[in-house]
């Protein structure tokens, strides 16, 4: 049943000022609709540069349905190519990654590429004499994709071709990555310790609200929080904690310490939670670390670095950055009611070993399949998706410090606890929906 | 209870009736769980990162966690149930033991059933009241794929 397919009037009329309707969340139509349209048009992350070290590394991910292959070229170039033979539409590779030498060569009849795409040979070259193969789209070697941008080793792609420059798209928000890789004396990243992968039964979206979300810890979190506490109980606010206490113990925070955090929000979706400070603003100081930022950055702009640490910082749709713990969610749907989460943790190159454990310890203990935070809210994700069935209300509310005049201006410096960073995050779906894909 | 083997069967018991607080009294007090990312090609939990790495602390922040009544992921409560292949014993010495214990994991909530499976892998130490556990580590036959929740303990 196609209900949104050409409705364009119908997908905006989901999307009010202060609240969303559950179709957003339980429609298949409108999730094939995202995968065609949202996640075509808007500048969506594959993956970062230091997977691909070497000419020849490659790795695959699939984006909007689409079987992508990342490449590092001879010349030290990223490139970003469509994972399908131009002659039968085999996958060239299968393995999520690898080196494939100096060509690509398809397991099924042997045609064989450079590492950029352009053809190299086929067997039995005689018998397409005289035929228009050079002429068509199979002769020209692999599709590349053609909008890619390498952003401080950060790789994005937009599939479309028509739509806003990646600069235009994110805007200030790109801060939130010149932070994350600022923090690095030498500036540079690298992936590191591998990715945690949880699959949740609930609608991406969701997901996404729920990292601008700081109202739920308190409620969602606090057989997690109270048994950190408990075990904490009698020692003093000084006394220097394990790291994992350090990271869980700050969920406990009370309203006040979430409203007063901040937020802003940016156009197309983007937000930065935790303007003013975050649960991430007390861990230890490390002094040597910090006088290799001041050699490297000078003194004030150090400061500034390592001060700023927001809970989360959204690149809309798919990317959640934390500057510290120096670790990224990358949202990937798989269906309207299923999503793949990723957490990846990076060394930062300069730094000291502590900041890539407490990467990887942040990550282990709130966003693994085994963590002892991310259940309960997992949880709710996957209750949320079957409550919303019910009748009675079709709306989601996110009325919580609406003000009409909030559509007036790009970006709004706001309270840490409103859910304007929802409403933005859906107004920008509605844009992105309401707009035909070209690609 | 001094075969090591019986040991191991005993510890799956003690996970597969809930009983936590016996299940942690098993551990000596350096001790760990781990679930590394990479299952059995894993060399250490600090160069790579674990589904589970755990001291006695963050064992214990579990078990807590798991009593109270807002554990909303445990409404309704999971059960497991381990099906264990004979253990071998790997290593042996005058006060320790390394044993490995093929296995398959169900655990169940609700209408939903996940299944894990892979090697259990014991350092066991022996105190004056019996074994102990310096390290329980879980090579799961699929570790680097994506992965729905895993309440309990493996």
């Amino acid at each position: 049943m196609t209900t949104y397919r050409n409705r364009p009037d119908l997908v905006a009329a989901l999307v009010r000022d202060d609240r969303v309707h559950r179709d957003l969340y339980l429609s298949d139509e409108l999730f094939a609709l995202e995968q065609e349209r949202l996640f075509a048009n808007t500048w969506v992350f594959l993956g970062h540069a230091s997977q691909v070290p070497e000419a020849g590394d490659f790795v695959t991910q699939e984006i909007a349905g689409r079987p992508l292959l990342m490449v590092r070229q001879p010349d030290g170039a990223v490139h970003v190519m469509y994972n399908r033979c131009a002659h039968k539409g085999t996958q060239l590779v299968t393995d999520e990654s690898g080196n494939t030498g100096r060509f690509f060569r398809c397991p099924y009849h042997a045609w064989t590429y450079k590492l950029d795409g352009a053809p190299l040979g086929l067997p039995l070259k005689n018998g397409y004499e005289g035929t228009q193969l050079k002429a068509c789209e199979s002769g020209q070697g692999l599709s590349v994709v053609k909008h890619v941008k390498v952003y401080r080793d950060f790789v994005f792609v937009r599939l479309a071709d028509a739509g806003p420059s990646f600069e235009d798209y994110f805007g200030d928000v790109l801060g939130a990555l010149d932070n994350m890789v600022d923090r690095s004396p030498e500036g540079k990243l690298t992936v590191g310790g591998g990715v945690l992968r949880n699959i949740v039964h609930c609608n991406w979206k969701m997901y996404l609200e729920n990292i601008n979300d700081t109202v739920h810890p308190m409620s969602t979190h606090e057989s997690a929080t109270k048994a950190a506490e408990a075990l904490w109980e009698g020692h003093a606010p000084t006394d220097p904690k394990p790291m994992a206490m350090e990271q869980i113990l700050p969920f406990g925070s009370g309203y006040e310490f979430f409203d007063k955090m901040g937020g802003r929000v940016f156009a197309n979706g983007h937000s930065v939670l935790g303007v003013n400070f975050s649960i991430h603003s007390n861990y230890a100081q490390l002094p040597e670390y910090e006088a290799a930022m001041q050699a490297a950055h000078g003194v004030e702009r150090a400061t500034n670095i390592l001060q700023r640490s927001p809970q989360n910082s959204v690149l809309y749709p798919s990317l959640s950055v934390k500057g510290s713990p120096q670790a990224i969610r990358v949202i990937r749907p798989l269906a309207a009611n299923r999503t793949l989460i990723e957490a990846w943790s990076f060394r930062a190159a300069g730094a000291p070993a502590l900041l890539f454990e407490r990467a990887m310890s942040y990550n282990r203990l709130v966003f693994s399949p085994m963590s002892v935070v991310a259940h309960d809210d997992v949880h709710l994700f996957e209750s949320i998706q079957q409550g919303l069935r019910a009748g009675g209300n079709e709306w989601v509310s996110l009325h919580r410090n609406h003000d009409p005049a909030e559509t007036q201006q790009a970006t709004v410096t706001t309270n840490g606890t409103n859910e304007l960073l929802m409403r933005n995050q859906f107004r920008a779906w509605a844009k992105a929906m309401t707009v035909e894909a070209t690609a | 209870m001094n075969d090591p083997r019986d040991f191991i069967a005993h510890e799956a018991a003690l996970l597969d009736e809930r009983r936590f607080d016996d299940w942690l009294a098993l551990f000596a007090d350096d001790g760990h769980y781990w679930v590394p990312l990479l299952g059995a090609a894993q060399a250490d939990p600090f160069s790579h990162n674990s589904l589970a790495y755990e001291d006695r602390l963050l064992l214990q922040l579990r078990v807590e966690r798991l009593k109270n009544p807002r554990a909303h992921s445990q409404h309704p409560a999971s059960h497991s149930q381990h099906v264990l292949q004979p253990s071998r014993i790997e290593e042996e010495a005058a006060d320790e033991v390394r044993l490995r214990t093929p296995f398959l994991y169900v655990e169940a909530r609700g209408d939903d059933q996940i299944l894990l499976s892979g090697t259990a892998r014991h350092h066991l130490i022996r105190t004056p009241t019996g074994w102990s556990i310096r390290e329980k580590r879980i090579d799961l036959l699929n570790a680097t794929r994506a992965l729905p929740a895993i309440q309990l303990f493996i």
